[in-house]
């Protein structure tokens, strides 16, 4: 499957990820690249295959309703980028 | 108008009471000061991973059973990719294609006493994100991940409501509930119970749905109404113009009272969900939902039900009686203490009772008077002690603290005067102050009545028994 | 320097510094400071290490010590370690080899790094890695590219490079990696030692940053399979806080090394030894087979036939996982921030740019891709199948063999900058390993000998939870040959 940097662009800006215009062309035939080894995955038929999402057969494990987790709030921010009374800040978030 | 029908779905955001978040052990309490309950789930740190809380896969059954929903024994957490700051993992963890609880309905009571079932398509688990406060922090806005990972439950309604004022009536039936069966506190103004409306009009007669816009984040009944008011009116005066209506977001704005499109939310978002592989698959057996089957309590229209076979109730006050179970758990209570007089019971506890608590803005729990004192009020009614007049005076002596209602008429002197001849004594010294009234009455001028009535109960201090004070006033006045 | 010291301590295995702790030979101290000094003498050459504790490493080797003269020590204790600079470790940077982390000071323990101080262990530092664990010669790493001891030329192989080339160069008797692809295998092949990756849910996740989730799985590096028999014994067992941790008893894997191999059924599938393997490469592995036939073992012939599809299926299902694992990263409440974000889009945009290589960049940009509306049942759900259909031809496999063997690379260690222009030629490298991943089973690698100067592995694959079986058969084959015992020249 071929994708241009158009593609690439709209995929970047899902994954909020700035590509720099130059680099899009070569991002877009890498991408295309792996797409086509991908393919390779329609070389046999699955139908009414179960899809494997994990490879144990195991139900979730349930937790009981407990507070456990003490107030860490300064442990944390100290690896924070940015804060301010307690709050983490970026820029003006518009609604 | 005639010609367009309204659809309307609602999306409804029910947070879970539970006491940690639905994936970390993190409080979920309401009101820390900000980031002091985001533990390192909840913050998304690197490496950490979720484990589903027991008592919200529990509280998301109870509400399945009672909406006569099927219960997926099995269910499957999926995640909803997008980037926003109050969203820590860049994804929420919610369900998709498996939900926990599916197809079921509720009834709604509509304004002609007539009532209506509304679909409801699926309930299911998600994790709430946290809050972004926009008071200027030079220019940025704050972060307070503590709700984040607060436990939600989604519940969708199908396209089933027709006006503004059944999506109310559902919205409330539903709010009931899920504060009845005790998995959401249902407090509205702290974000507990949120809704997102889906509207969309079309000509009556036509099959096919027109277009719908979604506004966000309804938080109160009375925007809930007035917001779908306003878009069908907007999207109806577009169409009628030419125009078409957009599938976009919209928000609410209550001071001025309209609808606009929410900025910053341009295109469509594609969440590109997939089956969360840090969580397992949801199995619950037979065992689980049948413990969760025996904790359900009674459930508002049932009790209504009993309410008007069990006490001769009418439908209008089983309904204001059963509107929470506490309200319901204290009218039983004092008609059980006083060993009967239903509807006299009805009539204070939807009255008096219910008129202070609002004054006061106080819950049931933290009302003064408890149904035995209010029973022990209501006794002195019955027997004739007092008179209904004199018993909201005890009723208040009692909210201010006083402990009985017998030491309240004692000390004060309250009790009703029943004997004739006192009556006949009192009625008899009014008639005698009052010789121009009693001759205008006599000349015709019946309306006199009341007023004699009233320098009766003057005069008597309120005492005199008032159906007595009618008879014998009326024997007198007439001569 | 102590002269009382055993000569060359640093080419002692794991298990011998084990016992030689034990029997009062040396200090963990003494040990560390050993180990110490080769890292500072040799680790600028392999830049093996992206961050070293030397202060943290004595205090702990003093407090080993310390709990040894009070009678409390156990195997581990005093034992010096590396940790793949993918595990968390509190109050120490954990860089997953990262721009993005590369000022991330994690603020708690992975249960790995929990269990393993609980154990007694000395840390020395944090070992370099492919970036986010995406890639097969440590070359994408942000701390730039770790060399293979055993020619300076060459890539260690990766994502677990530098705990390889680690071990490999006796900077360290052992290190911790993880595997998702193959990234504990491979390098460990590549570099000549051992290495495992356990069953899925047999080690816990908790505080191990994520790739993909579904595959990921932590494990030990070190140069025989008795060190590794011990280091996993350590680092299984079931974690609460890990809901794909497995709730089963971990058995005594050193007690379980000896166990005869007389008729034991080894499969050979004949899809890993056919197009793409290197002759030579062929050559050693058939060596390696044939020494197992003289040890009892009888190898019968069986076939894997959806093998090809494996590195498809992984390239969607890794790539996708990790796009949705790596949004976390935004620059918001800890990792790499851009400097005066002009808005959110700008903050968020460039933040991840400036913190992302080209590899990791590629991988989420195809993950994205995959997920997005429309792809999804072509890509994700598609590539899910191909999973149900390679677990069970290993299921199947298993019907009729004890353990399943190949080789571990299709080549020896490519030379520095070969491939990383190219890469899909690096997906490649990953042909053996991947499918192992795809289906949970448990994987090992062990040297078995070498083409020129570089070393070529042994893979084999166990039915779930038979780490033990695996280290029983890696074992009996290193009492009676010795590659697990060569060193490279340099660092001999």
């Amino acid at each position: 499957m071929s994708l241009g940097p158009a593609e690439v662009a709209k995929i970047a800006h899902l994954a909020r990820l700035a590509i720099r215009e130059q680099d899009a062309p070569a991002y877009a035939r890498n991408l295309s690249a792996i797409l086509d080894l991908v393919a390779q995955m329609n070389a046999v038929d699955t139908t009414g295959v179960a899809p494997m999402a994990h490879p144990l057969d195991m139900a979730q494990r349930l937790r009981a309703d407990e507070v456990t987790e003490p107030n860490q709030r300064a442990h944390f921010q100290t690896i924070a980028p940015q804060v301010e009374a307690g709050l983490y800040l970026v820029p003006k978030v518009i609604e | 108008m005639m010609e367009w029908e309204t659809v309307i779905g609602l999306e409804i955001h029910a947070q879970l009471a539970t006491q940690s978040k639905i994936f970390s052990g993190a409080s979920t309490a309401y009101g820390a000061e900000p980031n002091t309950q985001a533990c390192a789930i909840d913050l998304g740190m690197p490496g950490v991973l979720p484990v589903l809380n027991r008592e919200a896969a529990r509280m998301a059954v109870m509400l399945g059973l009672a909406i006569g929903a099927d219960v997926a024994q099995r269910s499957v957490f999926a995640r909803k990719n997008y980037f926003y700051p109050d969203l820590p993992k860049g994804y929420q963890i919610s369900q998709y294609e498996l939900p926990v609880v599916q197809k079921g309905q509720l009834t709604i009571d509509l304004e002609d006493g007539s009532s209506k079932v509304i679909g409801i398509t699926r309930a299911h688990l998600e994790e709430d994100a946290g809050k972004s406060l926009h008071e200027d922090f030079h220019g940025l806005s704050g972060i307070d991940l503590n709700r984040a990972g607060t436990p939600l439950l989604e519940i969708v309604s199908e396209p089933d409501l027709r006006s503004a004022k059944e999506a109310v009536a559902y919205m409330k039936k539903l709010h009931q509930m899920v504060v009845y069966l005790g998995i959401c506190d249902g407090n509205m103004q702290e974000g507990s119970f949120r809704c997102d409306a889906n509207i969309s009009v079309r000509r009556k007669g036509d099959p096919k749905f027109g277009t719908r816009a979604e506004i966000k984040n309804l938080n109160s009944f009375r925007f809930v109404e007035r917001a779908i008011e306003f878009e069908i009116e907007r999207q109806i005066d577009l169409i009628e113009a030419g125009g078409k209506v957009v599938q976009e977001t919209r928000l609410y704005d209550p001071d001025k009272g309209e609808t606009r499109s929410m900025r910053g939310k341009e295109e469509a978002n594609d969440y590109r969900y997939f089956p969360d592989p840090d969580l397992l698959p949801l199995v619950l057996d037979d065992e689980f939902i049948a413990a969760a089957r025996a904790s359900l309590p009674e459930l508002p229209d049932a009790k209504k039900q009993r309410f008007m076979t069990q006490y001769g109730l009418s439908s209008y006050d089983a309904g204001v009686l059963t509107t929470s179970r506490e309200l319901g758990d204290y009218y039983e209570a004092t008609v059980a203490a006083l060993g009967g007089e239903p509807k006299l019971c009805a009539n204070w506890v939807m009255g008096d009772f219910a008129a202070f608590l609002n004054k006061e803005n106080r819950d049931i729990a933290q009302s003064p008077v408890s149904a035995a004192q209010l029973a022990g009020l209501l006794r002195r009614i019955q027997d004739q002690t007092i008179s209904g007049k004199i018993a909201k005076e005890v009723f208040e002596a009692l909210w201010a603290g006083e402990s009985d209602a017998d030491a309240i008429i004692e000390k004060r002197g309250l009790k009703q005067i029943t004997d004739t001849s006192a009556i006949e004594k009192v009625i008899d010294d009014v008639i005698a102050a009052n010789p121009e009234q009693l001759a205008q009455y006599r000349a015709g001028k019946d309306k006199l009545f009341g007023f004699f009535v009233g320098q009766v109960m003057k005069l008597s201090k309120g005492k005199a028994n008032p159906q007595q004070v009618n008879e014998l006033l009326a024997e007198k006045l007439k001569g | 320097m102590n002269s009382h010291l055993p000569a060359a301590m640093h080419d002692k295995t794991l298990t011998e510094l084990s016992a030689g702790l034990a029997a009062g030979a040396f200090s963990s101290e003494e040990l560390t400071r050993v180990f110490l000094a080769r890292i500072e003498q040799f680790n600028p050459g392999l830049n093996a290490f992206i961050t070293v504790t030397a202060e943290a490493a004595l205090a702990q080797a003093r407090a080993a010590d310390a709990r040894r003269q009070r009678g409390e020590a156990g195997p581990l204790t005093g034992v010096p370690i590396a940790h793949k600079d993918i595990f968390c470790t509190n109050g120490v940077r954990t860089s997953c080899g990262s721009r993005m982390l590369d000022r991330f000071i994690a603020p708690y323990d992975a249960t790995v790094v929990e269990k393993l101080n609980a154990a007694g262990v000395v840390m020395l530092g944090k070992t370099n890695m492919d970036e986010f664990a995406m890639g097969s010669s440590n070359e994408t790493s942000f701390y730039g590219p770790v060399r293979n001891p055993w020619d300076l030329d060459a890539v260690p192989g990766g994502s677990s490079g530098g705990s390889a080339a680690a071990v490999a160069a006796r900077l360290v008797p052992g290190a911790t990696g993880t595997d998702t692809g193959g990234s504990i295998r491979q390098p460990a092949a590549l570099c000549g030692i051992t290495g495992l990756k356990p069953t899925y849910g047999r080690v816990s996740r908790w505080g191990m940053i994520a790739y993909a989730s579904s595959l990921d799985q932590g494990g030990p590096m070190a140069r025989t399979a008795e060190d590794c028999a011990l280091l996993l014994g350590a680092m299984a067992g079931f974690d609460l806080r890990d809901s794909t941790s497995v709730d089963r008893p971990v058995p005594d894997y050193v007690a379980l090394l000896d166990r005869p191999l007389a008729g034991l059924k080894i499969g050979l599938p004949k899809e890993y030894f056919g197009e793409g393997l290197d002759s030579e490469v062929a050559r050693v592995v058939e060596a390696a087979i044939a020494e197992y036939r003289k040890l009892g073992a009888e190898t019968v012939e069986i076939s894997l036939p959806n093998s090809q599809l494996a590195v498809p299926a992984y390239y969607v299902i890794a790539p996708a996982e990790c796009s949705s694992n790596l949004a976390r990263f935004d620059g918001v409440r800890y990792g790499h921030r851009c400097e005066n974000p002009k808005d959110l889009l700008d903050l968020y945009t460039r933040s991840r740019a400036e913190g992302f290589g080209a590899e990791v960049t590629r991988r989420i940009l195809v993950g994205t891709f995959a997920l997005s509306a429309g792809y999804y049942d072509a890509y994700y759900l598609k590539a899910q199948q191909i999973r149900r259909l390679i677990s069970d031809d290993f299921r199947r496999a298993f019907e009729q063999v004890d353990v399943i063997a190949g080789p571990t690379s299709p080549t020896v260690a490519f030379n520095l900058g070969e491939k990383v222009d190219d890469p899909i030629t690096m997906y490649l490298s990953d042909i053996y390993t991947i499918a192992v991943n795809l289906a949970g089973l448990p994987g090992l690698s062990l040297p078995v000998g070498f083409v020129g100067q570089r070393p070529v592995g042994l893979q084999l694959i166990g039915h779930y939870f038979a780490e033990d079986r695996l280290l029983n058969v890696a074992h009996r084959y290193q009492q009676v040959t010795d590659w697990h015992r060569r060193a490279p020249a340099a660092f001999a």
